[in-house]
């Protein structure tokens, strides 16, 4: 078959891809280019000192030792649309987003697989560790966690639908971290030892408020560090520098000594609600644009729930509402429900369905 | 079996050119520089080149000066100029269709202080000479237009430019890197006085060129050192590639009219072929004035940048005029500067035939395109994917 591979440089999608040309598949490799990163802030320019273009370099080399043609298809115009664009309006309304998610659904399998197919491919594969089967008795595409738990991102994979699971392909998926680096190692590709990415790819300064008041400078508005019941505690510098459940940067020397953390942003008054790590505990979150992999649930079901990538899934009964929404109550309280993050319903290690917290 | 439509970015060595760079390399190693039986034999390998390159071009051999191709011989040409005439002028003008070799060159010269000023052309891609006539003053030291444009082949009126850059008694130069090998270029009919050209366009090797710069033409080194090349430009020569291009240039000269013919029929052919199988096409640049091997496409409705690839799937090598080699996609210049909107320079493909181009693999290339055009429409009407 032919696939798409969607190689960023790193040793995931580059053993994906020589995984899959060594089983005889028809593979093009791709790398997307996504924002321009030789946009420095000074307007100088210094010689080799250009991060992304390396990982682009990094995915031709891999390329070339593996046999396969590349070409780097220029998405700047459709990642600001999809994910940037959401990113910065999220932080914008006290919401936290999660950029990754938003690429893989609305841009490696929609922009890039409508692309992979008239390139006459049958799926878009990548370097996900995450297990896409095909279940017979229903004929749905089922998604599944990688089998390495250290490495699981079936979480920011929760809103592909049948059509887009029915052509993902993920050869990792079932390996583990250790293995695909021997695998890179054996095959001496010249990413077998870099290190994993950790950090959103457009912001890789990681100063986030920057970049968000750079794109909408109307965030910046100070306002007041409210408590509970609305006394005063402080100021702050606008609402995109804090997310629920943060505890470091209030600059609030707490009169008890009890730390103080963010219990909700309220952007319309510009206030950020601050409490003890008590108050942060819920009981129950709903969800919009909530993606069912199974089957709309009827009734309400029993599902382990994930609200955020590190979280260990909480016990809990979701159910489904109308327009794409559902509510979830879980069986114990849980910190840090953070609004515009991932909330992703599993059963032992097939996702459910997700969607996006309210 | 795939097909190659890209001359225009580089040519295959002529079977000849390859033996002689191969031979050179091998038997005449010695420097050129020096006194001994190695150093004549490699001289002496390096007149014949001269000499044949000059045959080419019109020119006299002592008035070309080698260097490692195109992109040096204009920065040659404008940084020789622009230093030999500071203080005294302060104004350079060159054509907005230029390759990147003269444009970033001003560019970079604009920082130090030089005035720059570019040429619009029509939308036929042509300069007018009353544009330079609007914009040359006495202060302009140096005025550079290409012979043939390398996205759409039109020729510019040289001569015409020339004469008005010489009233002002302004310097004249011309990359013709796109136009040596492929119609007659005679460099005192063109009446300029600098001429860059590039040996690996003409089925010669690449890391050699020249600028031929016309005796008594005042200008300064930019590349210093020994006194290789009448010390106008310093370094050791590139012999072996200097030597094939020399018989590449020989190779021209005697099959150029020959060849522009054969490549204008399969050109016309390729040409008239896919906008009549493929619906929403037109050819940029004006049809009667362009290089014999050129034409250069909109495909309505199409990212180029998709039906490239999808081309190279199928094994057809062609090119977009948009740079994405650094990663950032922008639009082609030269279409923009022809005053087309948007989409329409981010849908243009260059098909560009030579030396081993065929009549099947014009029909081959026509063949394809509808199938992979219409893929692409899809995708533009709707996505593929139901994905929400």
């Amino acid at each position: 078959m032919r696939i798409v591979v969607a190689m960023s440089g790193g040793v995931d999608s580059s053993v994906a891809a020589a995984l899959l040309a060594e089983q005889g598949h028809d593979v093009i490799g791709v790398s997307m280019q996504l924002y321009d990163a030789s946009e420095t802030s000074n307007g100088v320019r210094t010689f080799g000192s250009c991060c992304s273009l390396d990982d682009l370099h990094d995915a031709r080399k891999v390329a070339a030792a593996i046999g396969i043609p590349h070409y780097i298809l220029n998405f700047e115009r459709q990642f600001d649309e999809h994910v940037v664009s959401n990113f910065v309006k999220e932080y914008a309304s006290g919401r936290t987003p999660l950029p990754c998610a938003h690429c893989n659904g609305d841009l490696k399998f929609s922009t890039l697989l409508d692309r992979a197919l008239a390139f006459g491919a049958d799926a878009v594969a990548t370097g996900h560790y995450a297990r896409v089967e095909r279940d017979e008795a229903t004929g749905r595409h089922l998604l599944l966690r990688g089998l390495d738990p250290s490495k699981d991102q079936s979480y920011f994979l929760s809103s592909l639908t049948q059509t887009q699971l029915a052509r993902a392909w993920f050869p990792v998926g079932g390996l583990s971290k250790e293995t695909v680096r021997d695998i890179a190692r054996r095959r001496i590709l010249p990413v077998a030892d870099k290190p994993d990415s950790q950090e959103i790819c457009f912001i890789p300064d990681h100063d986030y408020s920057s970049f968000v008041a750079s794109r909408a400078p109307g965030v910046t508005r100070d306002g007041a560090i409210v408590d509970a019941a609305g006394r005063v505690l402080g100021s702050h510098g606008g609402i995109h520098r804090f997310t629920v459940g943060q505890r470091k940067g209030l600059g609030l020397s707490s009169p008890t000594g009890t730390p103080m953390y963010v219990l909700a942003l309220h952007p319309a008054e510009r206030q950020v609600v601050v409490g003890p790590k008590s108050a942060l505990e819920r009981t129950t979150l709903t969800a919009s644009g909530v993606n069912w992999i199974l089957e709309q649930p009827r009734h309400p079901i029993r599902i382990a729930a994930q609200i955020r990538h590190r979280h260990h899934p909480a016990a809990g009964t979701v159910t489904a509402l109308g327009d794409g929404r559902a509510s979830l109550t879980f069986d114990e309280p849980q910190y840090a429900v953070t609004p515009g993050q991932a909330v992703v319903f599993y059963e032992d290690d097939v996702v459910v369905g997700g969607g996006w917290i309210d | 079996m795939r097909v190659y439509f890209d001359y225009n970015a580089t040519t295959p060595l002529s079977p000849a050119a390859l033996d002689a760079v191969v031979a050179t390399a091998r038997d005449d190693f010695g420097n050129a520089s020096s006194v001994h039986h190695f150093g004549q034999r490699a001289k002496a390998a390096m007149d014949d080149a001269r000499s044949q390159l000059a045959a080419l071009i019109g020119g006299d051999p002592s008035e070309i000066v080698f260097t490692s191709g195109g992109t040096e011989a204009d920065n040659f040409a404008i940084r020789g100029v622009a230093e030999a005439f500071e203080p005294s002028r302060h104004h350079l003008i060159a054509s907005a269709i230029e390759h990147e070799a003269v444009l970033n060159t001003l560019k970079a010269l604009a920082k130090r202080g030089w005035r720059t000023t570019l040429l619009p052309v029509d939308q036929s891609g042509i300069v007018s000479p009353d544009r330079l006539r609007d914009a040359i003053t006495d202060d302009t030291a140096l005025v550079s237009v290409m012979h043939a444009n390398n996205e759409i082949g039109t020729i510019q009126p040289i001569a015409e430019l020339a004469a008005i850059a010489h009233e002002h008694r302004a310097l004249m130069h011309t990359d013709a890197v796109q136009s040596v090998g492929k119609i007659p270029v005679d460099v005192r009919t063109l009446g300029v006085d600098l001429l860059s050209l590039s040996a690996h366009k003409f089925n010669g090797p690449k890391g050699a060129g020249a600028l031929w710069i016309k005796r008594g033409t005042r200008m300064l080194p930019i590349l210093t050192g020994g006194k290789h090349e009448r010390s106008r430009r310093a370094g050791t020569e590139n012999v072996p590639a200097i030597a094939g291009m020399g018989v590449a240039a020989r190779e021209a000269s005697l099959k150029a009219l020959s060849e522009g013919r054969r490549l204008a029929l399969l050109r016309d052919r390729l040409e008239d072929g896919i906008l009549r199988a493929v619906p929403g096409t037109a050819v940029n640049g004006a049809p009667g004035v362009r290089v014999p091997n050129t034409t250069n496409i909109s495909f309505d409705r199409v990212e180029a940048e998709s039906l490239l690839i999808a081309l190279d799937l199928e094994g057809i090598a062609v090119s977009t005029g948009s740079a994405c080699s650094s990663g950032t996609l922008e639009p082609s210049h030269v279409l923009k500067a022809m005053g087309f909107p948007p989409h329409r320079t981010q849908n243009s493909l260059r098909f560009s035939l030579g030396l081993f181009s065929t009549e099947d693999e014009v029909d081959r290339v026509i063949g394809v395109l509808p199938r992979l055009v219409d893929k692409l429409r899809g995708l533009s009407r709707k996505s593929l994917v139901d994905s929400r």
